[in-house]
């Protein structure tokens, strides 16, 4: 393996450059050795974050029964359910009525408007919602859910419409003029040929929607009102106190839902040859 | 576009395009609820009076914009620059800058790695560097934060191998912010170096070396000037969010090295001055509204050389 990736000295290859491989294993390594440490600790048996004392999964066992984590992680997955089904929603309407058609007036504006939560700092969204929340808060005296999970299902739109689109552009029309030609209502075509041509893309974005939504902590941290933190706006709380290897524990888990729910993304996704 | 012979082709487009519309709407009307439309709301914020209490007074006031870059001394009226924004901004697009390049000499070598690996084994090295990318952000920096703390892995394995007695002090300081956003934000920088890497025709490469170049001419003549739409489309990917970091300067920075983003959510927080805020996150939105122009200019010239 190793002399495959560092070529060896008399041979010559048009590709290689000095130290090119070494700077890109150096890279791959840093990239993973944090994380690898952090969940490495979360089996800690001792109080110190630091400290190996044995293997145990003591801290585990103390986040699931801590009350404000199952709270939360309660919260952060209805949040990015509600969220991932909304923006998903939209996002395929979106990605028909943008895709496989001839340019029309407006569609760079739709464009733009799509993908502005990818542009906008997310700092500048957050504090935005804020101020606008607060304007609708002093006249509806609604304190619920429902601000986070708009507020989720908005940013998460770009992330469910471009494999979406992708999908879409990649789409052989044939089949779908074929049915049309065998008298099939637009209707009927679109829930049977379309539709399941489609779902592959529809649940990739879906998955990058509710990882996104899953993982947010700026807009979440300015939109929650007192007792509405999901896990990553606890984590940034207890990071203000003192650490216990709870918050490596809590983020291992977390880790493990976006690498299965990417993977998943990953085979949706795969070019088959 | 073809002329349209027949009115009832140009009735069908019509229809068409209002579909399009009509299927468009419920996302347009999501996003202008909670993502463009508050953003106008912060801008007719930033032109009113501080509330005491946070919050507005409905009186409008050019005070939030001037106090962006100015002071006022409370003795004498007199006005100067103001120094605690100023720094704060200053120091913002250093630690930015320093990222970007930072992020470039690593990610570089790595995108030009994962474009000359064959393909069956391309697929995998991607693979590896799209994950840290769809992990948290919160955990990726909270690794680093263990991992330079006092009491931190690299501390604690120096001081048990004798090589130092006392910790390094690593943490809250501006290098530690500058590793935890190359850290966070070097996936930024390969992908799109990487998508350029991979079009590129290593012929041109063949043909550079049969006319007797160095490798290093080779890279600096011939594959560095191909692909530096993807270098440049890296660094702002990277310079941009590195710009409007919060959550890295929070916990890797301590409080006391803050950076736009933190300036803007003071205001909000201790500061309960919401059109400060506000007159603060329109300025960064600007900054980084031309940086994204300067990004589509490029990659519509890139688009148009790739047609040719």
């Amino acid at each position: 393996m190793l002399n495959r990736i560092f070529q060896k000295k008399n041979e010559f290859s048009i590709t290689h450059q000095f130290g090119f491989a070494t700077i890109a294993l150096i890279c791959f390594f840093t990239l993973y050795a944090p994380i690898t440490i952090l969940v490495f600790y979360s089996f800690n048996a001792g109080n110190n974050l630091m400290l190996w004392e044995g293997f145990s999964f003591h801290w585990y066992v103390e986040a699931s029964k801590n009350e404000l984590v199952q709270e939360a992680a309660i919260r952060s997955v209805v949040i990015a359910v509600c969220a991932s089904l909304i923006s998903t929603l939209v996002a395929t309407m979106a990605a028909l009525g943008t895709t496989r058609t001839r340019s029309f007036r407006g569609q760079k504006f739709i464009f733009i408007m799509i993908n502005q939560p990818l542009m906008v700092p997310e700092i500048v969204t957050a504090v935005a919602l804020l101020i606008f929340f607060a304007i609708i808060k002093t006249f509806t005296n609604y304190y619920g859910l429902g601000y986070l999970i708009v507020a989720h299902a908005a940013f998460c739109v770009p992330f469910a419409y471009l494999p979406i689109k992708a999908r879409l552009d990649g789409m052989d029309l044939s089949m779908e003029i074929a049915a049309s030609d065998l008298y099939a209502p637009p209707l009927v075509v679109f829930r049977r040929i379309t539709l399941p041509l489609l779902f592959p893309g529809i649940m990739a974005g879906a998955m990058l929607a509710f990882v996104i939504s899953l993982d947010d902590v700026i807009i979440t941290e300015f939109v929650k009102t007192a007792g509405q933190d999901t896990l990553p706006t606890y984590m940034l709380g207890q990071l203000r106190r003192v650490i216990t290897p709870e918050i490596n524990a809590i983020s291992t888990v977390l880790l493990a839902v976006s690498l299965v729910v990417v993977t998943v993304f990953f085979l949706f996704t795969r070019k088959r040859y | 576009m073809a002329p349209v012979s027949n009115q009832l082709e140009l009735e069908r487009i019509k229809r068409k395009t209002r579909a399009n519309w009509l299927l468009s709407l419920p996302a347009l009307l999501l996003l202008l609820f909670a993502a463009s439309g508050p953003l106008l709301i912060v801008i007719v914020y930033s032109f009113l009076t501080p509330g005491n209490y946070g919050g507005v007074l409905w009186e409008l006031s050019g005070e939030a914009w001037f106090k962006v870059l100015y002071t006022k001394d409370i003795f004498d009226d007199t006005i100067s620059l103001s120094d605690a924004h100023l720094s704060i901004f200053w120091r913002s697009f250093q630690l930015s800058f320093l990222t970007t390049v930072i992020c470039l000499v690593l990610g570089f070598p790595t995108a030009y790695f994962i474009a000359t690996r064959p393909p069956s084994t391309r697929n995998v090295w991607l693979f590896l560097i799209t994950i840290p990318f769809w992990t948290n952000l919160l955990i990726r920096t909270f690794a680093i934060l263990e991992l330079i703390r006092n009491k931190g892995v690299i501390n604690n394995s120096l001081i048990s191998l004798g090589i130092i007695s006392d910790p390094i002090p690593m943490l809250y300081s501006d290098a530690a912010i500058v590793i935890g956003m190359t850290y966070v934000y070097l996936p930024l920088m390969v992908l799109p170096i990487y998508a350029a890497m991979e079009r590129f025709d290593f012929r041109y490469v063949e043909a550079g070396f049969d006319l007797y170049a160095s490798r290093f001419k080779v890279m600096r003549r011939i594959i560095l000037p191909i692909i530096k739409p993807g270098v440049i489309a890296g660094s702002i990917l990277v310079f941009v969010p590195s710009l409007g970091a919060y959550v890295t300067p929070r916990i890797l920075g301590g409080g006391k090295n803050l950076m736009i983003g933190n300036l803007i959510e003071l205001q909000f927080g201790q500061g309960k001055n919401w059109p400060l805020g506000a007159a603060l996150a329109v300025t960064m939105l600007l900054i980084v509204l031309v940086a994204l122009i300067f990004y589509m200019r490029i990659s519509q010239r890139s688009e148009q050389n790739d047609a040719q």
